[in-house]
């Protein structure tokens, strides 16, 4: 990892998001057996840079739209690890309550409108939040997280398209994790760089590692500031890998979905590793300011899953609350 | 919020259609959605108009005329031909505050953005616990007629009307049409509004104040004692027709234009059938899982007991519509076809 020259601060911002998607997604693996969490859990263990270097540069006001896969999105734009917790277990107090899941997360205070778990299905509506900012004027940044895969959709096309033809303050961000569910990018696409995708709708595209946070803290960084400025929307593509299987808590590779020599190859790319070493070598960041941290998180997810836990289900009786 | 000092009209009378209490003023279904919009945007800033080529000279059958002129290209805004993905950028900017309409020269365009409607649009307030809302209205237009054929004439009200999460309106008069658009533009959910080309230049009292009709209530058009007929869109002004043969051979038929085919105004459907003892359901849609299924299910579940016959539709022979005159004059049902299943059920 190159010298960032970031302020303490800053790293230690990052390193607490990573290190709380990290281990909020390792303890839902953990408690998931107990099948107490009844819905499809699709974890983003191992993507957590890409995240904590995005949502760094949006204000609370600022939309992101989400995934199947965006237990760490919602994480890092400052979503309460307790309506989390209670949404995976089905409660009234989940910030869906309980009617979303893990799929559809949303918390419009803190500018979440929602995840979609039709793949390509949320890049549109973020191109709509930000077609609404410049009509109203309010300069909220819209970001968009999605996989490779909705890189196949007509969606991402059409998005791109209209994103860049009214010059919206757009941020998309590729997670490319070189798999959708086990389909490899290179039986789907031909071999051009997503991020190259974007010259041909007359928008800048960049590729940079996703498991290096100061690498996508540094790309984010040019894409929102081109959005909040009036300069228009930025594709970013970041190289990344899931730890974890398609869907659920353990891993895939045993039962062959997916090559373990290079499973083992993204292993030793750790973003959470890199970036601590990174901190070691290169910042004024104490092993006691990263104990602090941890110890902190350790905390907040232990009280997220007692109050997800014990906290009410929903009245059969609302069964048809909130339909339109 | 600009909507709630509307006044909303919940009645289910026969006001309309030319009876004895005289409008002052005339409009066309085309221009009643062109008021419809011009005040819905005048009204309140957050409503927009987007859709492919609804500011050039021909305004989507003239009910976009002279808006972009009037309020901008920002407001009203020729789109790029990507149904899904600007449906999905509409949906974007409801969830975002704004109130956007999206029209689309013909309902075959729908089948396009399904992904968008159904997924998101349909879902959205559900899946977020009712906290994040989607008010947006789709504007759609059936085609029938003059070779228009398979793709540029269909009546898709079914599809959407099967989706809960959506509501689907079928405006047949221009008192309802702009009552209607603005009742779909000033809620907080989804509404899809069904157009019917021949329905363009009929012509009617409207009143010039914005007013709201909000989908669920349908109405009694023709009052009646034999026999009910539930129509939708073009198919109401069928009804009323045979209603009047049926008279000359001593039939009294009672005609509700259902005007909203999701939700459907049971309440009104039943009364009627209670007191007439039959039913024909004449939809401008396919009958197979069909709107007429719908409300020929519904008698069954709720007035059952009343039927004095079994219930009747008139709608589209399973075969999608042809380019050829004579194919199409076979394919479209019309008052004869409704006179004649009221006769059957004596």
């Amino acid at each position: 990892m190159k010298k960032s020259g970031l302020p303490a601060d800053t790293l230690k911002q990052l390193y607490a998001t990573m290190f709380t998607i990290r281990h909020f997604e390792d303890r839902i693996a953990l408690l998931y057996p107990e099948q107490e969490m009844k819905c499809p859990v699709h974890l983003c263990t191992g993507q957590e840079a890409i995240a904590a270097g995005v949502c760094i540069h949006l204000k609370k006001e600022d939309y992101i739209f989400g995934t199947h896969r965006s237990h760490g999105h919602c994480i890092a734009k400052g979503m309460d690890l307790r309506s989390l917790a209670a949404e995976l277990y089905g409660k009234s107090a989940g910030c869906s309550r309980g009617r979303g899941g893990s799929m559809h997360l949303a918390d419009p205070d803190h500018g979440i409108p929602g995840t979609s778990a039709i793949v390509g299905g949320c890049i549109p509506l973020a191109v709509g939040a930000g077609l609404s900012s410049v009509m109203k004027g309010d300069g909220r940044v819209s970001a968009v997280f999605f996989g490779d895969g909705a890189v196949d959709e007509g969606t991402f096309h059409e998005s791109m398209n209209f994103a860049s033809l009214k010059k919206l303050p757009v941020v998309f961000v590729c997670e490319n994790n070189y798999y959708a569910t086990n389909s490899p990018q290179c039986a789907r696409q031909p071999d051009v760089p997503i991020a190259e995708r974007a010259r041909s709708y007359g928008i800048p595209g960049k590729r940079a590692d996703g498991n290096d946070v100061l690498s996508v803290y540094a790309a984010a960084k040019e894409a929102v500031g081109r959005a909040r400025s009036a300069g228009g929307p930025t594709l970013l593509e970041f190289e990344t890998y899931r730890w974890k299987a398609h869907v659920g808590p353990n891993s895939d590779i045993e039962n062959g979905c997916r090559p373990a020599d290079a499973h083992q190859r993204w292993l030793k790319k750790c973003p959470l590793e890199m970036f601590q070493r990174y901190l070691r070598e290169h910042s004024s960041v104490t092993e006691e300011d990263l104990e602090l941290i941890e110890s902190r998180v350790e905390r907040e997810i232990d009280e997220a899953v007692e109050f997800g836990k014990k906290s009410p289900y929903p009245d059969a009786s609302e069964l048809t609350e909130y339909v339109y | 919020m600009p909507w709630t000092n509307i006044q909303a009209d919940d009645s289910r009378s026969p006001v309309r259609f030319g009876s004895e209490e005289q409008p002052v003023r005339e409009l066309s279904y085309r221009e009643a959605i062109r008021e419809a919009l011009s005040q819905a945007l005048e009204m309140d800033e957050r409503v927009f108009l987007m859709g492919e080529g609804i500011d050039d000279p021909g305004g989507v059958f003239g009910t976009t005329v002279g808006l972009m002129e009037k309020f901008g290209e920002k407001r009203v805004m020729d789109c790029p031909v990507a149904e899904n993905g600007m449906t999905g950028v509409a949906i974007g900017a409801a969830i975002c505050g704004m109130r956007p309409v999206f029209i689309h020269m013909r309902a075959d365009f729908l089948p396009m953005c399904m992904d968008q409607i159904i997924n998101h649009a349909a879902k959205w307030s559900y899946m977020t616990g009712g906290k994040v809302k989607v008010p947006l209205t789709i504007r759609a237009v059936i085609g029938r007629g003059w070779g228009s054929a398979a793709q540029h004439s269909q009546s898709l009200q079914a599809l959407f009307a099967h989706i809960p999460g959506l509501k689907v309106v079928m405006p047949a008069s221009p008192y309802d049409a702009k009552g209607l658009l603005l009742g779909s533009i000033a809620a907080d959910g989804p509404t899809v509004v069904i157009e019917h080309r021949w329905l363009y230049d009929q012509k009617e009292g409207v009143p010039e104040k914005p007013y709201v009709i909000h989908a669920g209530k349908g109405a009694v058009r023709r009052e009646g004692t034999d026999v009910t007929i539930v129509a939708t869109s073009y198919m109401v002004y069928e009804a009323l027709r045979a209603a009047s043969e049926l008279q000359l051979k001593g039939i009294s038929a009672e005609v509700i234009d259902l005007r909203s085919v999701q939700p459907v105004d049971e309440g009104l459907i039943i009364e009627s059938v209670k007191k007439t003892g039959r039913l024909i359901a004449a939809d401008t849609g396919w009958k197979v899982c069909g709107v007429s299924a719908e409300v020929a299910a519904l008698a069954a579940e709720k007035a059952y007991d009343c039927l004095k016959a079994p219930v009747k539709r008139v709608c589209l022979p399973a075969a999608p519509a042809p380019a050829s005159a004579v194919l199409e004059r076979a394919y479209y049902p019309g008052f004869e076809d409704i006179v004649r299943a009221a006769e059957e059920m004596r």
